[in-house]
């Protein structure tokens, strides 16, 4: 007797998997953040939320903190994937498992290295909680965005730079005119793998000794108050947000360059 | 020969799983095992496992049998199911889990989590007496004449004096208590600056001192700070313990402007990294738990690279006195008789004598079991050594002890001579004697006798049991109730980024250039619907693909 499974069969667990670990879950985020704590059916959690100078101050501290973070990312990575990928060492893949290596250690404990060396260069490392929180997530993100950038790079075609230069064309302008175009689905992917998770990645923060919370720490702070329905409505508005990133940046990834995520995968 | 081979496999497999299964049957119909689910605290009881040098051997009597002196070599939770199966006619099993605050805690039960015996803090165990969740203690549990009530024959009458105070007597058995306070570094921090809970706002600190990261402690101090002038001027027991059960509306938004001045003036916002910052030296001063204090001011002497002495301080305003205690809960025990009785047998064994000084040597809390051995093993640890054959603890150059007396928990006459040098005799003006007090060890040594005055900072000793002067300042910090609420939304708006503390121009331009970016993300989204309209074939025509 043999086992034949047709395609739909074989999604069963992978449906399972959805509806007990995405769906349910959401829809429970949903019913708390649009209930009080009554179970009565209410608006109040939103308007909350949008009506505090609190909560949306620290929307905006978690987006400057985000975005920071990522322009930091983006403007270290971006040369060394060029590097990385352009150049002619023999060593490449050993330099390139430098940049991915301390991603299979865990991060707290490299946070913790990190706030020592922090604490022997700054002296006292609470007076620039703003800094440290981008030098600490920079350092957790930073192969997140080098790797989608390299395979897009690896990817360019090297007779594209060629006509380039032959037409005349300085080596500044083919940068700009060709690499930098061609590389937009590496850099849109990063941006996305660093800036969503950076909003919420409030360990980080907590370990560097930033005591402004940021989305992250806010749900988490209503959670231990067991206020359940504040907390899902934030974290609602939050996924609201993440889907309107996701949905600009897709139109850039959707192609069949997939940004080097097979890399990491 | 290979086929019966197979037949063979097939066939002891079988042969185990039916001797497997019938002797699971067995032991089901001869006694039941009754599951007891406990919750305690993260690194909150002995785990064993104890080095050779650790025996606790205050008579020394014991080298030769280690295992009849204290001593830990297995868990507690084992040596606990071993002695109830020993003489209970059922077996009992232990699920033992652990929690990180009582909020965790909390929330777990609200999710469903069932658990028999809990140990939360006393304001959570008025939470879940309000909210009717506890299992009061059976009548037998309260029987001094049964030997093995070791709760009841055993725990200070300090301590069940306060729970019968609050009405907790018959729901809760006090696990661990103890005050706050602050650790510091005497060398780099004045006496007069540790003496007030204003040190967390003293700029003079600035960025060296941490706080705790959970908002009742923060909410204390703060209430120090606010009532400092009111709790320095004498109160009675009442007025002390009202005003720091303040709640008022008044009060909680003091509080937030107190508090944000605190955030920006501490170190950081900790609930366990203190303890290393303080150790390592990062900070000077740090907002503890007695218990905790200990365990630092144990790790920073102790520390290879560099000891360094720390001390403990009891702010003069007010201090926390704070309990963790047993409770059982209606879910868990159910109306079962034998979990029930399990339930209370472990408390009572973890209050035996012995087993509370096993804890407290682990964990490095303050048990609440008065008792002899206890007491014994205070004075073995901090008594003053007179006996000049001691080679490695007495030192003749020390002269001064002070009477350090612990009769409030232990009960008339229980007091121990400490070394006067661990203690800030400063603030109090103690009465003087010299006395000869090593004379059975044939020491002539005339010693400089310290009694009485007020001691409010000192080393290990006082924060263990602190002196009968920080006591008469400590209040019980009761459930916040309808409160909860506003404390919380308070705390939130300290720690989260506030508008309005800005320039709005500022967040205007940071707002905009934000709201801007999106935009212009979006817009490129859609910029051929908008903006490129000819690129779209008219209608009838279709585009080719090139």
């Amino acid at each position: 007797m043999k086992l034949r499974f047709n395609r739909k069969q074989l999604c069963i667990p992978y449906a399972a998997f959805l509806i007990l670990f995405v769906i349910v879950p959401l829809l429970v985020i949903i019913y708390y953040a649009f209930t009080d704590g009554e179970g009565q059916f209410t608006f109040g959690n939103l308007i909350s939320f949008f009506s505090s100078t609190n909560t949306i101050g620290t929307l905006i501290y978690s987006f400057a903190l985000a975005i920071t973070t990522t322009l930091v990312c983006l403007l270290i990575a971006y040369p060394t994937a060029y590097i990385l990928a352009r150049s002619h060492f023999k060593k490449k893949y050993v330099m390139l498992l430098l940049f991915i290596m301390p991603m299979w250690i865990n991060f707290t404990l490299r946070i913790t290295a990190l706030k020592e060396i922090l604490t022997a260069i700054e002296g006292n490392i609470a007076a620039y909680p703003f800094l440290n929180s981008v030098i600490g997530m920079t350092y957790d993100f930073l192969p997140f965005m080098i790797l989608p950038l390299y395979t897009s790079l690896l990817k360019l075609d090297n007779s594209l730079l060629e006509a380039a230069q032959d037409l005349g064309a300085s080596k500044i302008k083919v940068f700009l005119r060709v690499t930098l175009p061609l590389s937009v689905p590496g850099i849109i992917s990063g941006i996305t793998m660093v800036l969503l998770p950076s909003m919420t990645n409030y360990v980080v923060l907590d370990m560097l000794y930033n005591s402004t919370y940021i989305m992250g720490s806010l749900i988490g702070s209503y959670f231990n108050s067991f206020d359940w329905n504040n907390g899902s409505m934030i974290s609602l508005i939050l996924l609201v947000i993440i889907f309107i990133v996701t949905l600009v940046t897709n139109r850039f990834s959707d192609k069949d360059d997939n940004g080097g995520r097979e890399v990491i995968l | 020969m290979q086929k019966f081979k197979k037949v063979l496999c097939a066939g002891s497999a079988i042969a185990i799983a039916a001797c497997s299964t019938l002797s699971l049957f067995g032991c089901a119909t001869q006694s039941e095992v009754v599951t007891l689910r406990v919750a305690n605290w993260e690194e909150y009881i002995d785990l064993g496992d104890w080095g050779d040098d650790e025996l606790i051997d205050i008579e020394n009597q014991f080298a030769e049998n280690p295992e009849d002196g204290v001593f830990g070599l297995n868990s507690m939770v084992d040596d606990f199911v071993e002695w109830f199966n020993s003489n209970h006619d059922y077996e009992v099993e232990v699920e033992y889990s652990t929690f990180g605050t009582n909020e965790d805690l909390y929330n777990r039960l609200s999710l469903g989590d069932v658990y028999d015996l809990v140990c939360p803090s006393d304001y959570m165990i008025m939470k879940l007496l309000a909210e009717d969740e506890v299992e009061p203690f059976s009548e037998s549990f309260f029987d001094t004449e049964n030997e093995q009530n070791y709760y009841v024959n055993y725990a200070s009458d300090y301590i069940q004096g306060i729970f019968e105070d609050y009405g907790w007597t018959n729901y809760a058995a006090c696990y661990m208590w103890g005050t706050t306070g602050i650790v510091y570094n005497p060398e780099l921090v004045g006496e007069d600056d540790v003496s007030t809970w204003n040190i967390l706002r003293n700029t003079d600190y600035n960025r060296q001192v941490t706080i705790k990261d959970n908002v009742r402690d923060a909410y204390f101090a703060t209430l120090g700070i606010i009532h400092g002038d009111e709790l320095m001027s004498g109160v009675t027991d009442d007025e002390r313990s009202a005003l720091l059960n303040d709640t008022s509306d008044q009060t909680i938004a003091a509080a937030e402007d107190m508090l944000k001045q605190i955030k920006d003036n501490v170190y950081s916002f900790e609930t366990d990294s203190g303890k290393a910052d303080m150790v390592t030296g990062k900070v000077l001063a740090n907002y503890q738990w007695s218990g905790d204090a200990v365990y630092i001011l144990d790790e920073a002497e102790g520390d290879e690279l560099s000891p360094t002495e720390l001390w403990y301080s009891v702010p003069d305003e007010c201090t926390n006195l704070w309990f963790d205690g047993w409770v059982m809960l209606k879910d868990g025990i159910d109306g079962n008789e034998q979990r029930k009785e399990a339930a209370e047998a472990f408390v009572n064994f973890l209050s035996r004598p012995d087993n509370a000084v096993r804890n407290m040597y682990y964990i490095g809390y303050t048990s609440s079991i008065a008792g002899d051995l206890v007491f014994d093993y205070m004075d073995w640890n901090y008594g003053f050594v007179f006996d000049p054959s001691d080679e490695e603890y007495f030192d003749e150059e020390l002269t001064e002890v002070y009477e350090y007396n612990l009769s409030y928990f232990f009960g008339e006459g229980y007091t121990l001579y400490a070394d006067a040098s661990v203690l800030d005799l400063g603030s109090g003006t103690p009465e003087t004697s010299v006395e000869l007090l090593g004379e059975e060890y044939g020491n002539n040594i005339e010693y400089t006798v310290y009694r009485g005055g007020e001691i409010n900072r000192g080393r290990q000793l006082f924060g263990q049991y602190p002196t009968a002067n920080v006591i008469e300042r400590s209040v019980v910090m009761l459930d916040f109730g309808d409160k909860l609420a506003d404390i919380n939304q308070m705390w939130i708006h300290v720690r989260c980024l506030d508008l309005m503390d800005y320039n709005p121009v500022v967040v205007g331009i940071v707002a905009a250039a934000i709201i801007i970016l999106i935009a212009a993300l979006v817009l490129y989204h859609f910029r051929y619907r908008i903006f490129i309209r000819q690129y779209k074939p008219r209608k009838g025509y279709k585009k080719i693909e090139a």
